[in-house]
């Protein structure tokens, strides 16, 4: 994306991101890109989205960006903070959150994700952190929503490792499953959305940022992608959008300088 | 009832080579100060319990200590890889680490079930995942609804250690803020240390925070500024120039060991510890 559009493609992706959260959303949110993309939604459009982090921390209203899921601050300003075990066994699994927001190092065709290896388990080539929160937040918040920048080592044809489930293999599958939530709905990327085909289930994209191409989008995605007929173009970030997200950004250069 | 100890002594009691245990801390009251006295004591072939291993285990991992990691997301929490862990899993250096691997939910349900003294947790987890064929949660059948659940297998440490704010005399322990599964490490745990920020003469009572009663403690040790480089909410912030930093002295196995050799094994205490970092600081600006 060229820099004359005056915001940059992550900025682009996170207000993308923060515009899918409503007002009132309960969001259980991962660190990083959703992070970012919860927070700015909070104080842009959508005041009353209650985030929650694994931590613990229900209600966080943080004053700048945590630096990690268990920022002191996200404590400091949450409504109630309550144990790990209680979190996800009370509130992820007992079925009270609206959205899970997950980033990965892989994606497939079907939204499932790794966060685990490239390579082969028992000798990988890369050792990435692991599933943490990710296969209950995928399979039981009434909806998922997956950020992750898009080129051909991050949408890849076969994963590695499926750490959580998207649609599994495809139709049905998390019927079989027995989840209880509807699975990843959208795929906000630096170059458009990706929302699932409402019969194949089948990651197409829907929409494109400014700037970009759908055969860009088709280049840089390991599987052969689907475009949809009406292929939409994302309104560019506000100048309202702009300014908030990057008083929110710099809290986080400020801290860690 | 807790004994009050210093945190070398609590350490030559209470963790032995060969145990299974547990430092946790979600990404609050880390116990790094037991974690350093740990390696200065050499133990060796430790199971190693926690949820997110960060940068102590690293430290551990990348001492020898440990012969398996019992986890579920092992990273430098908003910096990135922990390269002594993925050096000891992808190369095998210094020694190599046996990993079984859950999801947080998964942790936590064996948490809480060593706390309660079950055998299992039970939880609707890991379905559909290739977890499932790496881990050792297995499936249980629901005897009331017929519902096939996850079950995974209680923690029950030898040892769990855990930071917290403060303890009193008599050895009961506070702690808040982020309290993660602190309660449940030392309640599952066949014995426990708990390091402390500072022992006062009583504690005073606070909204929301976990008290463990002294009788539920095997020993107490001061520590303050024992989770640094984590932070101990309402006594220091985390360090966040430390985490970044991490990543290169901890890329490379001579500068891991030369940072492990001055500023863990070249001192006696945490006291030592911060003053050498400080020293460190300063050669660095000069």
């Amino acid at each position: 994306m060229s820099a004359d559009l005056g915001y940059t493609a992550d900025e682009m992706m996170a207000v993308a991101a923060a515009r899918r959260l409503h007002d009132g959303t309960v969001c259980f949110v991962g660190i990083g890109l959703p992070s970012q993309a919860a927070n700015l939604a909070r104080r842009t459009h959508a005041p009353g989205c209650v985030l929650i982090y694994e931590s613990g921390t229900i209600g966080a209203k943080p004053t700048r960006l945590p630096l990690s899921i268990g920022d002191g601050e996200l404590a400091a300003t949450a409504d109630t903070v309550v144990s790990v075990p209680e979190i996800f066994a009370y509130w992820l699994q007992g079925g009270r959150i609206d959205v899970g927001f997950l980033g990965a190092a892989q994606i497939d065709r079907y939204g499932n994700l790794n966060s685990t290896v490239i390579g082969d388990y028992d000798r990988p080539k890369v050792r990435l952190p692991g599933a943490g929160g990710a296969p209950e937040i995928a399979a039981s918040c009434r909806e998922t929503f997956v950020m992750l920048r898009q080129s051909p080592r991050t949408f890849v044809e076969q994963l590695d490792f499926r750490s959580s489930v998207g649609y599994g293999d495809g139709p049905g599958t998390r019927e079989r499953l027995g989840f209880t939530g509807a699975g990843v709905t959208a795929v906000v990327t630096d170059l458009g959305i990706l929302e699932p085909d409402a019969q194949t289930k089948e990651l197409t994209l829907t929409h494109v940022h400014p700037g970009v191409t759908a055969d860009e989008a088709v280049a840089v995605t390991g599987w052969p992608l689907r475009v949809a007929a009406a292929l939409g173009t994302s309104e560019p970030p506000t100048s309202s959008e702009l300014e908030t997200l990057r008083a929110l950004t710099s809290t986080l250069a400020a801290v860690g300088s | 009832m807790a004994e009050i100890v210093s945190l070398r002594e609590a350490v030559a009691e209470l963790v032995h080579d060969g145990d299974v245990a547990a430092l946790e801390g979600f990404t609050h009251l880390i116990p790094f100060a037991a974690g350093h006295e740990i390696v200065r004591q050499g133990r060796c072939d430790l199971t190693l319990i926690r949820m997110t291993p960060d940068l102590v285990y690293d430290q551990l991992i990348g001492m020898g200590c440990a012969r398996k990691l019992v986890f579920s997301w092992g990273g430098n929490p908003g910096v990135g890889s922990l390269h002594r862990f993925r050096d000891a899993v992808e190369h095998g250096w210094p020694a190599p680490l046996e990993v079984e691997e859950h999801s947080h939910a998964g942790m936590a349900a064996a948490w809480a079930a060593g706390a309660a003294n079950l055998p299992f947790g039970v939880l609707r987890g890991y379905t559909g995942t290739d977890l499932e064929r790496y881990t050792t949660a297995t499936t249980i059948t629901c005897p009331f609804t017929g519902e096939v659940l996850a079950a995974v297998r209680a923690h029950r440490p030898d040892v769990g250690i855990v930071h917290a704010q403060r303890a009193d005399l008599a050895g009961n322990v506070q702690l808040w803020g982020i309290v993660g599964v602190q309660k449940e490490v030392v309640l599952a745990s066949a014995r426990s240390i708990v390091t402390v920020e500072e022992v006062v003469d009583e504690l005073e009572p606070r909204p929301g925070a976990v008290v463990l009663p002294t009788w539920a403690v095997t020993a107490v040790a001061p520590a303050p500024r024992g989770a640094h480089p984590a932070y101990a909410h309402d006594y220091y912030d985390r360090d966040n120039d430390f985490y970044v930093a991490w990543d290169p002295i901890s890329r490379d196995r001579d500068t891991f060991r030369a940072w492990m050799e001055r500023h863990v094994l070249g001192t006696a205490d945490v006291d030592e510890y911060h003053r050498s970092l400080s020293a460190a600081k300063t050669e660095a600006a000069a």
